[in-house]
């Protein structure tokens, strides 16, 4: 799994945190900040439940990378 | 259904897309049709008022999923293609250019339009829901001339704070004396209101608007029910929204003000809806709720395509939206009712950044953030869930009535 993340549509929800704090944080204004690209299988799904959490599409999960 | 072979989802925005991309995670391997009356790829609506409007972003980037991630979840998608009724007997979809679809299950997910004042369809007045609402707007407005705005909501407000970026100048009209206080909690809402003054924009709270007045076929300004005319080359109604239901009439749904759908999100059997156009039971607060929001399409798509599958749960939300005026992004969880106690948290109401809890009947009833986006995720845990037994019964984006 590889993970990307277009920061510059982040809307500083706060939605990918809330869901896999493990694999996304937020900088001072709330922006998105990746953790880990291609987090530990334990934490994948959470990943996942965050990319269709986010209200702005800004996390892209390659499943085959 | 257990076993459902055909999933029809009508409407393909945020909240269809997103039911359509959550049953395939969840399982789902059957046929699944998105049906789209709007020809062209799906774009999401948050940036219409703000950076599509004001030029920062192309249109293109306003794309609702990247075509990789869309392709990927595996759907027949109609796009062009409207609605026009539903036999539930016989599990039909009628469509104006694509016959009869069948369906197992069906999920309606057709979103809201905005409300039209009398008159209001003359060459210089808008309304904004779509793209080629925007771009018509956009290109209105670097015509120059004055804007008026009739709808001091969260749509009104942000199309002023666009349009004053572009150097036009602006009007804002509301009946309403106190606009956005029942969002906002009268505090945040004022400060909202000085923070668009001291951008230039100009605000007329507590004026009833009249009707529309124009000159050669051309909207040329706003006559007041305090006898005054403002004068202005582009009108913006921004009155809130109605759901898109017309095509529902004769199906024997109770569509008043949206889908009536219990607490799971069911309509009837087989049917169910989800997003801006559905009226479920929330049971926290135990009565129905439908939510503007664009978070709430994601997280009820999950929940409706779980439902789907047999999860058999209840829909419960805290809501959260968030809005961005001039260089300020304004973020809410749960409610602010009017009446509520604002306690700060984090920096001042006076500050340039703050997270405050609303306290209302000696309950957290929900938290707002000015500017301070990353405090309000740590705070938004505090908000228990459905705590505000004052909460509004149909929190939207742009529900702010008018007449
Ligand atoms: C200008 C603007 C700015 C916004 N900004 C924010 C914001 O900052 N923060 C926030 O939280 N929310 C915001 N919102 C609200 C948010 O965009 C909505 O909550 C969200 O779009 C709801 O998604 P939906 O899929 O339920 O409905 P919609 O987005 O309305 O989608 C419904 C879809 O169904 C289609 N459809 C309708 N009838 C038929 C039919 N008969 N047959 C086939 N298809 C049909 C429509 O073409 C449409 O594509 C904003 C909304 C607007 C308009
Ligand atoms: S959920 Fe999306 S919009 Fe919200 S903070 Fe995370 S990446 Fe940004």
């Amino acid at each position: 799994m590889r993970i990307r993340t277009e920061r510059d549509s982040c809307i500083a929800s706060g939605a990918c945190v809330l869901e896999a704090p493990q694999v996304f944080d937020q900088d001072e204004d709330g922006v998105v900040v990746l953790l880990a690209e291609s987090p530990a299988p334990e934490v994948a799904e959470s990943a996942r439940n965050a990319m269709m959490a986010c209200p702005a599409a800004v996390i892209t999960i390659d499943e085959d990378a | 259904m257990a076993d459902p072979r055909h999933i029809l989802v009508v409407g393909g925005s945020a909240a269809g897309l997103s039911t359509a991309e959550a049953l395939r995670r969840f399982g789902f391997d059957g046929a699944l049709t998105v049906l789209e009356a709007e020809a062209g790829g799906p774009y999401d609506r948050p940036p219409l008022s703000k950076q599509v409007l004001d030029g920062s972003w192309a249109p293109e980037r306003a794309a609702l999923f990247p075509a990789d991630r869309l392709a990927r979840i595996g759907l027949r998608h109609l796009t062009g293609v409207r609605a026009v009724s539903l036999d539930r007997r016989r599990r039909v979809v009628g469509t104006d250019v694509a016959g009869d679809i069948g369906y197992d299950e069906l999920v309606i997910a057709t979103g809201v339009a905005p409300r039209r004042l009398p008159g209001d369809r003359l060459p210089g007045v808008h309304v904004l829901r779509t793209m080629a609402d925007a771009l018509r707007l956009r290109e209105d407005l670097l015509r120059g001339g004055r804007l008026l705005v009739v709808g001091a909501g969260f749509v009104g407000l942000e199309v002023a704070a666009s349009a004053r970026r572009l150097g036009v100048p602006v009007t804002v009209v509301d009946p309403d004396p106190r606009p956005l206080a029942g969002r906002l909690g009268p505090a945040v809402a004022g400060r909202l209101l000085r923070l668009h003054a001291e951008h230039g924009v100009q605000l007329r709270p507590g004026a009833g608007v009249r009707r529309i007045t124009s000159s050669a076929g051309r909207a040329d300004g706003l006559d007041l029910g305090d006898g005054t005319h403002l004068a202005g080359s582009a009108v913006l109604v921004a009155v809130g929204c109605r759901p898109m239901v017309d095509w529902l009439a004769g199906s024997g749904l109770d569509v008043t003000d949206g889908v009536r759908c219990d607490a799971r999100c069911q309509a009837a059997p087989g049917v169910w809806a989800v997003g801006d156009v559905a009226r479920w039971h929330h049971d926290g607060f135990g009565r129905p709720m439908r939510i503007e929001h664009r978070q709430h399409a994601t997280e009820q798509a999950q929940a409706v395509a779980r439902n789907i599958l047999g999860a058999g749960v209840a829909f419960t939300p805290t809501p959260y939206f968030w809005t961005d005026h001039f260089d300020v992004r304004v973020q809410v969880a749960g409610f602010v009712p009017a009446g509520a106690t604002l306690r700060p948290v984090e920096g001042n109401i006076a500050d340039g950044r703050f997270v405050a809890l609303a306290e209302h009947g000696g309950r957290v009833a929900g938290v707002v953030a000015w500017n301070s986006a990353k405090a309000f995720t740590a705070h938004r845990r505090l908000v228990p869930a459905f705590a505000a037994a004052s909460a509004p019964s149909r929190p939207g984006y742009g529900d702010e009535e008018r007449t």
